[in-house]
């Protein structure tokens, strides 16, 4: 394999794998919209009961922690996608392409 | 309890004392920010990468390399730093508070003591040294990213650590109900289910780590990401600016700080918080209360009852 046709394969690696982040990403839609209703309800609560106001509002706030796991998921594995899997992708590419 | 006389605060070995604690408390993290110099490699800009490694072996015949990396030596500094701000907090403790700090190492035992009963009721009432433990490491280690260091939890194997301690303990207590039980259990309410519940019982700790390392990781990404954008843009708006503040990235004063009480500060200790009452809930959620008193009646033990759940 020359030169020009390693480079066009790693560049669609590349590529590909920043399509890959991206769509890693989608996982933010869950815990956005988890989180939304989880406010709004909480809101409606503290409307009908303002006394309860800080034993609600700390119910939610951990509520929404654990609600951002799913997404806190996809950005580990976006992150991986970014910064981890070029080197050991390029690595078994030259590998198989018997450069190294 | 007997009656100690009140410490003479103004003494010199008392003062003494006082200063080696506080020493003990900063020098840990002094000794960190120096290894970090001496040991970070001189590039442009800002880079995202994971903890340093200071020293790893060469791999012999059937070993794996070990590594030194700085999620170790900033935890252990943590850990150090931690025990002397509670030797420091608790010296010269008298049956009379005289001394503020008394008051508040008081007013931090009553609270974690206070955090356990509520959420793991009467039966765990002296696990508050453990959940204090927990959340004061996992606060502060959080929290050292303030003075430029690399947070712990921001390296998965410090948070898996711990995750996999609280499995251990969750499983210590789900086995009191019996071995046989158990494993029954995780064939309800149909046999169907038993790989699903398999699953289930290994997804609590890897959804523990996760979650906080995802979240603290996640607020070091997006703070360098602003970091070496506000570098960018002031490199272009503000070159003509005369001599040395041409290459200073000027724009990178205020803004960061800014995001970071949401990203260090309160992302950190919410984190700890977490982790610390998921652990509570869990551990407490954990007891098989019925079986295990079937049990101890069987050999003609009292029943135990948590009380106030």
């Amino acid at each position: 394999m020359d030169n020009g046709m390693l480079e066009l394969a790693l560049g669609i690696m590349l590529g590909l794998l920043g399509l890959g982040a991206g769509c890693a990403m989608i996982a933010g839609i869950g815990p956005g919209i988890g989180e939304g209703n989880a406010v709004a309800k909480a809101c409606e609560a503290i409307g009908r009961q303002p006394e309860c106001k800080s034993d609600v509002t700390s119910t939610m706030i951990m509520g929404c922690a654990i609600a951002e796991t799913t997404g806190l998921y996809g950005l580990i594995v976006a992150i991986l996608l970014i910064f981890v899997a070029p080197g050991s992708f390029k690595d078994i590419l030259l590998t198989a392409v018997g450069k190294k | 309890m007997t009656e100690t006389a009140a410490p003479d605060v103004k003494s010199k070995k008392f003062r003494m004392v006082d200063y080696g604690l506080i020493a003990m408390m900063i020098l840990p993290i002094l000794a960190c920010i120096v290894l970090k110099v001496l040991f970070t490699p001189a590039s442009e800009g800002v880079n995202i990468s994971g903890a340093l490694v200071f020293w790893s072996n060469e791999p012999e015949l059937g070993m794996t390399t070990l590594y030194l990396s700085e999620s170790q030596i900033n935890s252990w500094a943590v850990m150090i730093s931690i025990l002397g701000l509670c030797l420091y907090l608790t010296h010269g403790l008298t049956a009379k508070a005289v001394t503020k700090r008394q008051l508040i190492a008081e007013w931090l035992v009553e609270k974690s003591e206070k955090l356990v009963k509520d959420n793991m009721g009467g039966f765990f009432a002296e696990w508050g040294p453990f959940i204090a433990a927990i959340m004061g490491l996992s606060a502060f280690s959080s929290l050292i990213c303030l003075v430029g260091l690399f947070s712990p939890t921001g390296d998965v194997n410090v948070t898996f650590g711990w995750a996999i301690l609280v499995f251990f303990l969750i499983m210590h207590f789900k086995f009191r109900g019996g071995l046989w039980n158990y494993f029954i259990g995780l064939f309800k309410p149909i046999p169907v289910f038993a790989p699903m519940n398999l699953i289930g019982e290994i997804a609590t700790p890897v959804s523990m780590a996760f979650r906080h390392y995802g979240n603290i990781l996640s607020g070091a990404v997006i703070s360098a990401l602003i970091g070496s954008a506000l570098t960018g843009l002031s490199r272009s708006l503000l070159s003509w600016l005369p001599g040395v503040f041409a290459d200073m990235p000027l724009l990178r004063v205020g803004l960061p700080a800014v995001l970071s009480i949401y990203f260090d500060v309160f992302s950190g200790v919410m984190q700890a918080f977490i982790f610390a009452m998921l652990t509570m809930l869990n551990v407490a959620g954990a007891v098989p209360w019925d079986e295990w008193n079937a049990r101890r009646k069987k050999r003609n033990k009292t029943e135990i009852q948590n009380t106030a759940a």
